[in-house]
């Protein structure tokens, strides 16, 4: 009996920490009232602020999908993108910023707080791809132009064009491939004048990697175009229109084999456009090319506070339901299981704090649901308890009972919701993944809460002493 | 309490397959209204600072932009939910300009969902779906093997799943059907709220599932009938008081919640219920029946 007083008045404990760590202010007040009164220097609770997720404190979340085609070693370049867009997001200063890679190819930026989500875009999305491009020969030209005119016509007869042998090479530059030196081999980039013209040109300056990759390049084109490109057009107005479109080529005659790996691209161009450029390329050219977002999600702050505040209502609300239900029900063991629902509560959000999980709405459900649930393994142990008591068993043999005989059902049915969240967990969306995380927790938790807390808490509370008040039960 | 359950299995049979025909037949006409997250698209959810402008003159206002198929959808007093094609951020911040001309506006979301990843959810929903299926069925199936008189365990498993159709197709039902009048969408959270059901359901079977188990093990009665008329007396109350207390937090939150979590909520109320429901009246009567015909 000695073990279980002890078991009880650590149970109280853990209500107590958890309970306060949860919610401080109560126990700061009393702390200051009575630093106030008594001149002491108690200190306040150990603090830990939530972490609340986008669709909660407002923000965007883009996700991007890398174009890998190029690339051997696909985890480095999408580990190069990341970093690289990382150091951008954090310029951006917002607070927590979140860069991380998703499946094999994709890149999800969470920007918390952000209001101009189009400057977001520009600053992330707009970074400059660097490539520099060999001539093709002559028979993959004609061929890449062939499948185009094979395209146009099935698309003049209405057909899908999908269906067409290798529809994707006509969406190639049918003159020009790319090498393999991309602006991931730049260290740097300048802005110098030629000696002679006093024309600007941009001075671009490769690691060793780039330099040797450089050289070869050059070498294996000597006398034939190399095509310098920044996402994916030329680098600068070629023929003088004022725009930079698919109309521009600039693709200087290669002279010699290039050593040293420095290269010079020169052309009509204002002082000012050879800056813009040159700082473009040294903010920091991605490794892999990105397009615009494949899905934004943008969540404005108040929107996410007010979700954020009546979902806790409802779970409020959701909560004082339950107890009363299990009171009238259940009458002792009711009141005694919404203690420990009391307590669950307050040990799965401290759990929430400390990880931290990151709180969103659908994490918040989840958990709401496990409220819910959580009293279901008492209710069974309650209901195996009062058939013990009506075959005329004694209190104490009916508790132990009810809760030995109970624990089958319990275990499987718990285990299979535990399969369902592994499941959802699996499915890796954020939505449900944050469900799935808040959900299996619960569970978890609530098997410890009914069956281990309440047991102790019918045991101290009701013991032999009750045995004339079986109505209670 | 001692009621006969089984005695009156053909009525619940002839509800459920009412409900059922119901169900599939508003599927198969309605269908389902998957949102953006599925088909790819932009939602858009707005709040007028003053009164709302009519749903012609929003449609009207944004047809310079070419945004496809838009619908309108007000929400609270004066909130507007717009659905329309996948755009760009550049056209998005245009739309919202010629919405604030039109009346004074505060953007509270917006979302765009390109279409591969509209498509890549589809499939993966799809997966997830036949993956809780069948681990479900052989958890089900495991955890029964031990009984195999008079009825074989992989029956159980099977009975369970065909009380979880009838759990999922209920609300998928009414889904459809809010779907078609109401403009209530297929999204993420539902999914969830559908797989969670699944999950569900299967518990408040197991439960009554391991009572005739143990009633089988312990008791010596002739007729499997008695034997499931007693377990479900046994579990009946249980069954009722779990799905009650999981109902009170899903109203709660259907009424007080805010709106994500709205339809939501109401995908696990008719789920819970249908979940109950079937458990009781459709699960453990189907296995006596089936005994009964093997029997002839």
């Amino acid at each position: 009996m000695s073990q279980q007083k002890w078991i009880f008045i650590g149970i109280i404990l853990l209500a107590f920490l958890a309970g306060n760590f949860v919610y401080p202010n109560y126990f700061d007040k009393g702390v200051d009232f009575l630093n106030g009164k008594f001149s002491w220097k108690l200190p306040h609770f150990w603090t830990r602020p939530y972490v609340l997720g986008l669709d909660l404190q407002g923000g965007v979340n883009l996700i991007y999908q890398a174009d890998l085609s190029t690339v051997d070693d696909k985890a480095a370049a999408m580990g190069g993108l990341r970093d690289v867009i990382e150091r951008r997001v954090n310029l951006f200063g917002v607070s927590e910023p979140v860069v991380q890679i998703q499946g094999e190819d994709r890149l999800v930026v969470s920007l918390p707080g952000v209001k101009d989500v189009q400057q977001a875009i520009n600053m992330i999305g707009q970074t400059p791809y660097l490539e520099f491009n060999e001539q093709r020969d002559e028979a993959e030209t004609k061929k890449i132009i062939d499948k185009i005119k094979e395209l146009q016509a099935a698309e003049e007869k209405n057909e899908d064009i999908t269906k067409v042998k290798e529809y994707e090479m006509a969406f190639l530059n049918p003159y020009f491939k790319p090498t393999e030196l991309t602006g991931k081999y730049l260290s740097k980039a300048n802005v110098t004048f030629d000696q002679t013209t006093f024309k600007p040109q941009i001075q671009l300056v490769f690691n060793s990697d780039g330099a040797k990759l450089f050289e070869t390049i050059t070498a294996r084109n000597i006398n034939k175009p190399l095509a310098i490109l920044l996402d994916g057009v030329s680098i600068i107005d070629t023929n003088n229109d004022g725009k930079i479109d698919e109309m521009d080529v600039y693709a200087p005659v290669v002279q010699d084999k290039i050593t040293g790996g420095t290269a010079v691209i020169t052309g009509n161009m204002s002082a000012k456009t050879a800056n813009d450029i040159a700082r473009r390329l040294n903010s920091g050219a991605l490794p892999v090319k990105i397009g615009s977002p494949i899905s934004q999600e943008t969540v404005g702050p108040t929107l996410g506070m007010v979700s954020l505040q009546k979902s806790l209502w409802a779970g409020i609300y959701g909560v004082l339901a339950i107890i009363i239900f299990m009171v009238i029900f259940y009458r002792l063991p009711g009141l005694l299981a919404s203690l420990a629902l009391l307590v669950y509560i307050a040990v799965t959000i401290a759990i929430f704090k400390l990880v931290p999980v990151t709180l969103t709405l659908a994490g918040i459900g989840g958990f709401i649901l496990s409220i819910g649930m959580a009293v279901d393994a008492n209710i069974l142990i309650f209901a195996r308890m009062k058939e013990e008591l009506n075959q005329g068993k004694g209190v104490s043999v009916a508790i132990k009972e009810g809760f030995l005989r109970a624990w089958p059902s319990i275990r499987d049915s718990n285990i299979n919701s535990l399969i369902v969240c592994a499941i959802l967990f699996i499915f890796s969306t954020s939505f449900i993944k944050g469900f799935a995380l808040t959900l299996s927790l619960g569970i978890v938790v609530s098997l410890f809460s009914a069956i281990f807390i309440t047991r102790i808490l019918l045991i101290v509370f009701v013991g032999q002493r009750l045995e004339k008040l079986k109505w209670l039960l | 309490m001692n009621f006969h359950f089984t005695k009156y299995s053909l009525v619940y049979y002839i509800v459920s397959g009412i409900l059922i025909i119901a169900s599939v037949a508003s599927l198969m006409v309605f269908g389902l209204k998957f949102g953006i997250e599925f088909t790819g698209g932009s939602s858009m959810e707005i709040e007028f600072s003053n009164q709302r402008p009519s749903n012609e003159d929003i449609t009207k206002s944004l047809s310079p932009l070419n945004l496809g198929d838009i619908t309108v959808q007000p929400t609270g007093n004066s909130g507007v939910v717009l659905t329309f094609k996948g755009v760009d951020e550049e056209t998005h911040q245009s739309i919202l300009s010629e919405i604030n001309m039109l009346s004074p506006v505060e953007e509270k979301s917006f979302q765009f969902i390109g279409p591969s990843i509209g498509q890549e959810l589809k499939n993966k929903t799809e997966i997830a779906i036949l993956f809780a299926l069948v681990a479900i069925t052989i958890y089900i199936a495991f955890a029964f093997r031990k009984v195999s008189r008079p009825v074989a365990s992989w029956k159980y498993g099977l009975t369970s799943l065909i009380a979880l159709f009838h759990d999922i197709l209920i609300p998928l039902g009414v889904f459809s059907l809010l779907g078609k009048f109401y403009n209530v969408e297929i999204t993420i959270p539902i999914i969830a709220a559908l797989l969670t059901i699944l999950g569900f359901s299967v518990h408040d079977t197991i439960v009554i599932f391991d009572r005739i188990r143990e009633n089988i093990l312990r008791q010596r009665m002739d007729q499997f009938e008695q034997i499931i008329d007693l377990s479900l007396n046994q579990t009946v109350g249980r069954s009722i008081s779990t799905t009650v207390t999981v109902l009170l937090v899903m109203i709660s939150l259907f009424f007080f919640g805010g709106q994500t979590l709205k339809w939501f909520s109401l995908a696990l109320i008719i789920g819970l219920s249908a979940g109950a429901y079937s458990s009781i009246f459709i699960a453990s009567p189907l296995l006596v029946t089936w005994q009964r015909w093997g029997k002839k």
